[in-house]
């Protein structure tokens, strides 16, 4: 049985804990209020930005672009987009672990994977692998295109240099406050955009000035496309970072709670116990003087 | 005949105006071109500067840095990475960040800071629309 004093102690280091677990589960719930909003915000951007490529593609289906040139793959680029910080659950580890996956799957083709990892969690994992060409830590707590732009500009850079024959990404997909799970995509080459079959059905193609050329246009819009996938994959992962590591703190409150429950009983049971031992001593005592 | 066009600017911040306007005038591609309602369907891309749009007789005017313009529809919508109404700019932010960027301009070296440079460029053209779309408000 251990002394009084150590259970107290302990009581109150888990009381301690659980204080930070709650304040933490509430500046979580704060940040993924600014990060959802954030996400609504961009919505109609990307929206109207995807209606544009469409109704450029559409026109401009046989040109060229060399960043929606496919060429065969023997190079492969990861991006991987995690947090900065931990205490989020299984979050990391699991954008961690399908990137791991991924890796070893394209090398099982014989391809080269070379990595870039945005969030400091992806640059600590993959630290010692070798294969890190580019990271960005510290990069996920300020919300400016400008950071996705110089991301997707490298990424670019590096695929138009041929030293990439395709770029990849692996973020945390928010799909709600209670599921976050990593998905993939692919960044370049650009695929052409398809017109679904009930939009062309519609009758809205009407002829468009084009100013410049339609290519131009898209010579312009291609990496402005690119800027705005990558900044979306952010946004993406910075909700679903501040979800789970909300639930992450509310499950460690509750599970302080329940220490504290036991750690009690067990408190209670050691006093009752010793005053029990003591009372034994003093009926004892007073039945031998007799 | 509608005798108002549809003005939206987006940006990926959420939307910054959205009103049924006279008529809109915007920094293109291959200079400035303004837009009247029933204009035919456009695209084109649109450079760093002063967007201004007529109502009621009175001119507003809109700092937007580059992006591109779609209009259909008697609507024209801008997609730009930053847009910041007249009356919201900070003159003497913006003064402050003209001179960082000449300054920063004027010390790097041509090569090895490329990078820099051409955000310093950025930012001085950023600045400058933002003086020039005060300067306009007023």
């Amino acid at each position: 049985m251990p002394s009084l004093k150590e259970v107290k102690t302990k009581i109150g280091g888990v009381k301690k804990t659980s204080q930070i677990t709650r304040a933490m589960n509430m500046v979580a719930a704060a940040k993924l209020r600014g990060a959802q909003a954030r996400m609504e915000d961009f919505r109609p951007y990307a929206e109207q930005f995807n209606a544009a490529m469409r109704n450029l593609s559409a026109g401009t289906g046989g040109a060229n672009f060399p960043l929606m040139e496919v060429r065969d793959v023997r190079t492969v680029e990861l991006m991987v987009i995690t947090s900065d910080r931990g205490l989020c659950g299984s979050f990391n580890t699991h954008i961690l672990r399908a990137a791991e996956k991924a890796v070893n799957r394209l090398e099982g083709e014989g391809k080269k994977v070379s990595l870039v990892c945005v969030g400091k969690k992806a640059r600590n994992h993959f630290r010692r692998s070798g294969k890190i060409r580019q990271s960005y830590p510290d990069i996920m707590g300020t919300f400016q295109m400008f950071n996705a732009r110089t991301i997707a500009q490298d990424a670019a850079a590096n695929f138009l240099s041929g030293d990439a024959d395709e770029v990849r990404v692996i973020y945390g997909r928010f799909h709600s406050v209670a599921v976050q799970r990593p998905e993939e995509f692919d960044l370049l080459p650009v695929k052409p955009v398809e017109s679904s079959a009930g939009e062309a059905g519609g009758g809205s193609q009407a002829v468009y000035i084009y100013e410049p050329s339609q290519e131009e246009i898209m010579e312009v819009l291609l990496p402005m496309y690119l800027n705005v996938m990558v900044y979306h994959a952010m946004l993406e992962v910075s909700a679903s970072e501040h979800a789970a590591r909300m639930t992450a703190m509310d499950n460690a409150t509750r599970a302080c709670n329940d220490m504290i429950e036991n750690l009690t009983l067990v408190y209670n049971k050691t006093r009752q116990a010793g005053i029990t031992g003591e009372l034994m001593d003093i009926v004892g005592g007073a039945e031998a003087l007799k | 005949m509608a005798t108002q066009i549809q003005l939206e600017v987006v940006t990926p911040k959420g939307a910054v105006i959205s009103e049924q306007v006279d008529m809109v005038t915007a920094p293109g591609y291959a200079g400035v071109f303004g837009i009247l309602a029933n204009h035919a369907p456009l695209l084109s891309t649109i450079k760093v500067g002063s967007l201004v749009y007529k109502k009621d007789g009175r001119d507003d005017v809109m700092m937007i840095s580059g992006g591109f313009c779609e209009v259909s529809n008697n609507k024209v919508t801008f997609l730009v990475e930053s847009a910041e109404r007249g009356t919201d700019i900070d003159i003497d932010r913006a003064l402050r960040a003209k001179e960082r960027a000449e300054k920063r301009l004027a010390e790097a070296t041509a090569q090895q800071e490329k990078i820099d440079r051409a955000r310093a460029e950025a930012a001085l053209q950023r600045a400058l629309a933002r003086l020039k779309a005060a300067g306009q408000q007023a």
